[in-house]
């Protein structure tokens, strides 16, 4: 009874943070979704993601953030393995040169990058100096997934990371004991065996890419509408929260399911950042 | 339901705002709560406030007048003094958001800003009860002589297809609309489907010669050479020739929007009186003066523009236009919500098209 009591006391801060501000914001734009102004019930703030131009935002978020999330996982899955070869000394102080930038605030980082990436900015400055011809991809996708990859790297390379430093070398050391070549060990045992550190990789990518709307801003030029856009707009300048927590709704949706497929191959919470 | 809601917003709010009021250099005789744009106003000013008043400013920024509406309408902060648009001060107005002020304890108003400001805010504020100008402006092209060949005087050079990708416009419904109904002839407050459609059009058919949407950004990317146009508030004009003497402001011939940002009082303020003597403040020609020549917007304060020493200034054509030489200038109205959705939906149609 005591021992329960002192567990409850310990959780309380626990409770507090996730009731004040998990459960009581999350019940808010539920309540703001299926109502409309007047207050009576409607679906039609949900509905409203068939609007073309939601619908259009959607998919480009979508695409978007599908590609970033396969480019990140292209550049971060080398990267995991060479980190979780080297020993454990090297790598923490390779690891911490990966985390180092996330010490400075996004916002500033992504402004830097636009600084970097304009017409007449950094990179340009110096291609044209050295006779090479100017970069043009400041105001495009391109510059959006670009910002997406860089910002979102590190949530890739992380739980990579991970799993793959768990994985006992005896295993692979077996595996080509019983003749199995480099490609196969890794098509066999090492990639299997990562598969949380990839799922729960993919998801802490994919999930913020398909929300932001700073990076399209930033460096799409506010000329790229995603769907993190079109809900920013509605709570800041239309002033209409029952579409924008709506829209919000759809966005849940399909991060409730990214994190249902990570939770599936991830049961032991081993591709867990920390 | 209703006020349930409106209860948690309160709760979860006030919550945040605990993190916020930790310190306590408290006046002696309270404290006013400002707040105001971005950058708007001179810091120095308000300590010169403290410490003739003893009343400790609280300041606090927006960067849009769509951004501070619901902050003051969900009542989360109780401020005491804010400074809305036009069309904002219209709207808090028939909200029943705003407290009529006191004019007798602000005689610097009356006496110092001039008769032709108090007639237009009429538009937006009826008899002058509820609003004191503070900042005024139109919103015009700027462009860099050094980039641009041809002459600048109307709104068409934005859809010059020699300046693809130099073109900066602003990222906010009603001023990117503006443009283009005032380029067609029509007014900056029309709800006519028919007209707005035409001007969405057009802006689609812009939007590969735009470089980027943006507000704030305008000015250091025309400062910094990297457009070579730009859609601008008068405002920041004089400060942007400052800093690169290539660029020039013009008001295109067509008209565009005349603007007045003013001090208003909330209702739920809870140090009015207060809030009257830093209105009143604002008012005194020497800080009227010193706001000027910090944020470089122009003000209604007469008393404050004789005192400006530098005589360019003075009689700027940027700052202090004659308006009677120019044609459809205008002040946007409050649409009502209904109005506001339809401008909304086309936005949205004109920044998701490729």
């Amino acid at each position: 009874m005591l021992k329960n009591s002192k567990r409850l006391m310990l959780g309380l801060p626990y409770y507090f943070w996730s009731i004040a501000f998990v459960i009581i914001p999350l019940f808010m734009v539920v309540y703001y979704g299926v109502t409309n102004r007047s207050g009576s019930l409607t679906i039609e703030n949900i509905t409203a993601i068939a609007v073309p131009e939601h619908f259009k935002a959607l998919l480009l978020a979508v695409r978007l953030s599908v590609i970033s999330t396969i480019i990140c996982f292209l550049l971060a899955y080398p990267l995991a393995m060479i980190l979780a070869k080297y020993g454990k000394g090297k790598s923490s102080v390779l690891v911490m040169l990966f985390i180092l930038p996330m010490w400075m605030n996004f916002l500033l980082r992504t402004m830097a990058w636009q600084t970097l990436l304009e017409n007449n900015g950094v990179i340009n400055s110096a291609l044209s100096f050295i006779g090479l011809p100017k970069l043009n991809i400041i105001n495009t996708p391109g510059a959006i997934i670009f910002g997406m990859v860089y910002n979102f790297l590190p949530f890739m390379v992380l739980p990579l990371y991970n799993s793959l430093s768990k994985i006992d070398p005896n295993v692979i050391n077996a595996a080509r004991d019983l003749g199995a070549n480099s490609v196969q060990t890794f098509i066999k045992v090492t990639l299997p065996l990562s598969v949380p550190g990839i799922m729960s990789g993919i998801t802490m990518v994919f999930v913020p890419a398909l929300t932001t709307f700073v990076i399209s801003d930033l460096l799409g030029g506010a000329k790229v509408l995603l769907i993190g856009n079109v809900i920013e707009q509605e709570f800041s300048q239309t002033n209409n929260w029952h579409l924008g927590s709506g829209l919000s709704l759809i966005l849940m949706f399909f991060i409730i399911i990214s994190m249902i497929i990570s939770a599936i191959f991830d049961k032991d919470g081993e591709g867990s950042v920390i | 339901m209703k006020k349930v809601m409106a209860l948690l917003l309160v709760t979860v709010m006030g919550l945040s705002l605990l993190s916020g009021c930790g310190d306590s250099g408290k006046g002696k005789n309270g404290r006013v709560v400002v707040y105001n744009w971005g950058e708007y106003i001179d810091p120095e000013t308000l300590e010169m406030f403290e410490d003739e008043y003893g009343i400790e400013v609280v300041y606090d920024e927006y960067e849009t007048n769509e951004l501070m509406y619901p902050k003051v309408s969900a009542g989360a902060t109780k401020y005491d003094v804010i400074c809305p648009s036009d069309y904002m001060v219209q709207k808090m107005i028939s909200e029943d958001l705003l407290r009529e002020i006191n004019f007798e304890n602000v005689p610097n108003a009356k006496k110092n800003i001039g008769a032709q400001y108090w007639e237009q805010s009429e538009q937006f504020d009826p008899g002058n009860k509820y609003s004191v100008p503070y900042c005024w402006g139109t919103v015009g092209i700027l462009y860099n002589t050094k980039m641009v060949n041809d002459t600048v005087d109307s709104w068409d050079i934005l859809w010059n297809t020699n300046y693809a990708g130099q073109i900066l416009m602003q990222d906010s419904v009603r001023d990117l609309f503006m443009v283009g109904l005032k380029r067609d002839g029509y007014s900056a407050n029309t709800l006519n489907p028919a007209e707005l459609e035409q001007v969405r059009d057009e802006l689609i058919a812009q939007k590969p010669l735009v470089q980027a949407y943006v507000i704030d950004a305008v000015r250091d990317k025309m400062i910094g050479n990297e457009a070579a146009i730009g859609v601008i508030y008068s405002g920041e004009a004089i400060y942007t020739q400052r800093e690169n003497p290539d660029l020039e402001y013009v008001i295109p011939k067509e008209g565009t929007n005349i603007w007045i940002d003013n001090w208003v009082i909330p209702k739920n303020s809870e140090n009015p009186e207060n809030a009257e003597l830093f209105i009143n403040f604002m008012c005194r020609p020497d800080i009227a003066l010193m706001n000027f020549d910090y944020i470089t917007y122009s003000t209604p304060n007469d008393a404050a523009r004789e005192l400006i020493e530098d005589e360019d200034i003075k009689n700027s054509e940027i700052a202090f236009p004659d308006l009677s030489k120019y044609q459809g200038l205008e002040t946007f109205d409050y649409l009502g919500q209904e109005g506001d959705e339809l401008y909304a939906g086309y936005y949205k149609e004109v920044k998701s098209a490729n």
